[in-house]
């Protein structure tokens, strides 16, 4: 029975329930400051942090069918136009989120470049991960080259493998100064944040923009014959999901006050595909959920040992492409679904009357 | 008339092979046109330099007056051209509704009458909400045309539209093409299937070796012996 068919006073009472579904992970993301301590808060921030590049990734991968390994790129070089703002232009609420905005637009402007290059080259496939695998590896290795004193912009040293820090806060104007925003304030404004990206991104997708992705990622040449320029709309979603990678990359030199070459290479390429193939490719909610589940787990192992969490993620992927390709949220839902099915039948099944032996006959 | 498109001495070669040999071609507006011919004509490499897929080694294609060399796939559809495939290429994940309002977008109106109007013509309704990957074929092939039809395209082309249908399927193809044509829309016919030829075409042209090898009211081909002889191969 589709939802068309049901009275409508029962379409109003699922869609308040899924309303509330849909809500509660937020509700409780809102009051777990109340609950938890600061320290635990602070970690959980940067858990969140890395769920804004994992949706860009679920969007390109999951809807448009483009799989990227250069996440990181954009995570790094937007971590180091932040730290290269910012070092120069002094703490303060409007040098930050200048900052913030330069390091979201040189993100977006790399991603301009590198998907025009990719999209408009006719690069396709599992060439698009490699080409944006080696632009990772070699951002993260010209990086790592940047130790002696030349290399400074301005009063920003790069500091080659040790990385970049020293970086101010995100703040707030505040009494004829600022307020730096950290803390649990700091969680709240990624909450926040990530429930704009999250809507926007939602409907970017329920768009008809988003109906021409998933028809490219389904059948390209099709959706040519139907007078879609691929090109360019594989291009813009290019630069919206390496963007909302740059966005990750910013928050995490905001909350750690440094960024390093080593947040561009080889492992860390392969962690946000890891935390999106993980939890559900086709599934932003999921890869929020998902991402920052997986970051906080491998955090907490890398207490012990770094090597732990490594082999628990992969040991977690290969589990997960076996088992359930899809993801492992959009399996356990359909699982739900599948268990709510037999109840609703064995529910029936009660229900009904016996048919009469004259019926029956 | 109107000249909807018209091509000239159009040619294509791939390596040393000559596959398209010159050949001068024109539809005019209103008109449904059957493009026949015996396997190895040319048929689908001539469909594919109408369509854009390749480009011509020589000669020209206009349509609407305007030269198309350099123009790209996605942009002869833009300009008013719209095709059917032989095979159906439906997006597998993506439900009946929402290959038409993509299709009504790309023909600017999207507005639910319209779509619901689409589903209905194209014997859908049933359907509307079912992912195309498990749509019977001959639905598969309505919502192929139904996409076609829905860009309000000046030129429709069909390639093989029948192919895989029942008898009944075909019958209905065809009437669905003839109240295409008298709602006046120009339509461009590759077809194997001569049952279906003989419902819908009032002009015919024959391609054989890469060339125009007649054309004319389908009667007056249906009654030439050299056509009969090229598709029994005993001319070449």
């Amino acid at each position: 029975m589709n939802a068309n068919t049901l009275p409508s006073s029962r379409v109003a009472v699922s869609r308040r329930g899924s309303f509330v579904a849909k809500s509660l992970p937020w509700v409780a993301a809102a009051l777990l400051p109340l609950i938890l301590d600061g320290s635990t808060t602070n970690n959980l921030a940067y858990s969140l942090i890395w769920a804004f590049g994992a949706m860009g990734l679920a969007v390109m991968w999951g809807h448009a069918g483009i799989l990227s390994f250069g996440q990181t790129a954009f995570f790094g070089l937007a971590g180091y136009a932040y730290g290269v703002f910012t070092i120069n232009f002094g703490e303060g609420w409007m040098s930050t989120s200048t900052g913030l905005l330069i390091a979201l637009a040189v993100s977006a402007v790399l991603a301009l470049a590198l998907g025009y290059v990719i999209f408009y080259g006719k690069v396709q496939g599992v060439f698009i991960g490699i080409v944006t695998l080696s632009t990772t590896l070699v951002f993260e290795t010209f990086m790592a080259q940047t130790a002696g004193p030349q290399w400074a912009i301005g009063a920003a040293r790069l500091n080659g493998y040790n990385g970049m820090s020293g970086m101010p806060a995100l703040s707030l104007p505040w009494s004829g100064g600022f307020m730096a925003i950290e803390g649990v304030p700091f969680y709240y404004l990624i909450l926040v944040l990530l429930a704009l990206v999250y809507a926007l991104t939602r409907r970017l997708i329920g768009s008809t923009f988003g109906l021409t992705l998933a028809a490219i990622r389904e059948n390209p040449q099709r959706a040519e014959m139907l007078g879609v320029d691929i090109r360019r709309h594989q291009l813009l979603i290019f630069i919206y999901g390496c963007t909302l990678g740059g966005l990750s990359g910013c928050l995490y030199t905001v909350w750690g006050a440094y960024i390093t070459p080593s947040s561009m290479g080889l492992t860390a390429a392969a962690m946000p595909v890891i935390y999106v193939a993980t939890a559900g490719r086709k599934s932003i909610g999921g890869a929020i959920i998902g991402t920052a589940a997986l970051v906080w787990g491998s955090q907490s192992l890398a207490v012990y040992s770094s090597e732990y969490a490594m082999i628990l993620l992969g040991a977690i992927l290969l589990l997960v492409v076996l088992a359930a390709p899809e993801g492992v949220l959009p399996f356990l839902a359909q699982l739900l679904r599948r268990i709510r099915a037999r109840r609703r039948a064995a529910v029936r099944a009660q229900t009904q009357p016996m048919p009469r032996r004259s019926e029956g006959n | 008339m109107t000249t909807i498109l018209e091509t000239q001495g159009l040619t294509k070669r791939f390596g040393g092979a000559q596959v398209i040999n010159g050949i001068d071609f024109r539809i005019d507006a209103g008109e449904v046109r059957c493009v026949i011919g015996p396997n190895g004509a040319g048929k689908s490499t001539f469909f594919k330099l109408l369509t854009g897929e390749h480009q011509p080694s020589s000669g020209s294609v206009m349509f609407l007056g305007e030269s198309l060399n350099g123009v790209l796939p996605h942009q002869r559809i833009q300009m008013g051209m719209s095709i059917k495939f032989q095979i159906p290429g439906v997006f597998p994940e993506l439900t009946a509704r929402e290959h038409l309002k993509l299709a009504l977008h790309m023909g600017r109106d999207d507005h639910p009458n319209a779509i619901r109007q689409m589903l209905a013509d194209f014997r859908l309704e049933g359907e509307a909400d079912v992912q195309a990957a498990h749509l019977s074929h001959g639905k598969k092939q309505w919502l192929e045309i139904a996409m076609a039809v829905a860009l309000k395209p000046k030129l429709l082309f069909l390639d093989e539209p029948v192919a895989g249908m029942s008898a009944e399927e075909t019958h209905a193809t065809g009437e669905l093409v003839l109240s295409l044509r008298e709602r006046g829309l120009t339509i461009m016919v590759v077809e194997h299937d001569m049952t279906f030829v003989k419902q819908i075409a009032s002009t015919v042209t024959v391609l054989h070796g890469g060339r125009v090898f007649a054309q004319g009211s389908l009667g007056d081909i249906l009654a030439r012996d050299d056509v009969a002889d090229i598709y029994l191969g005993k001319q070449s």
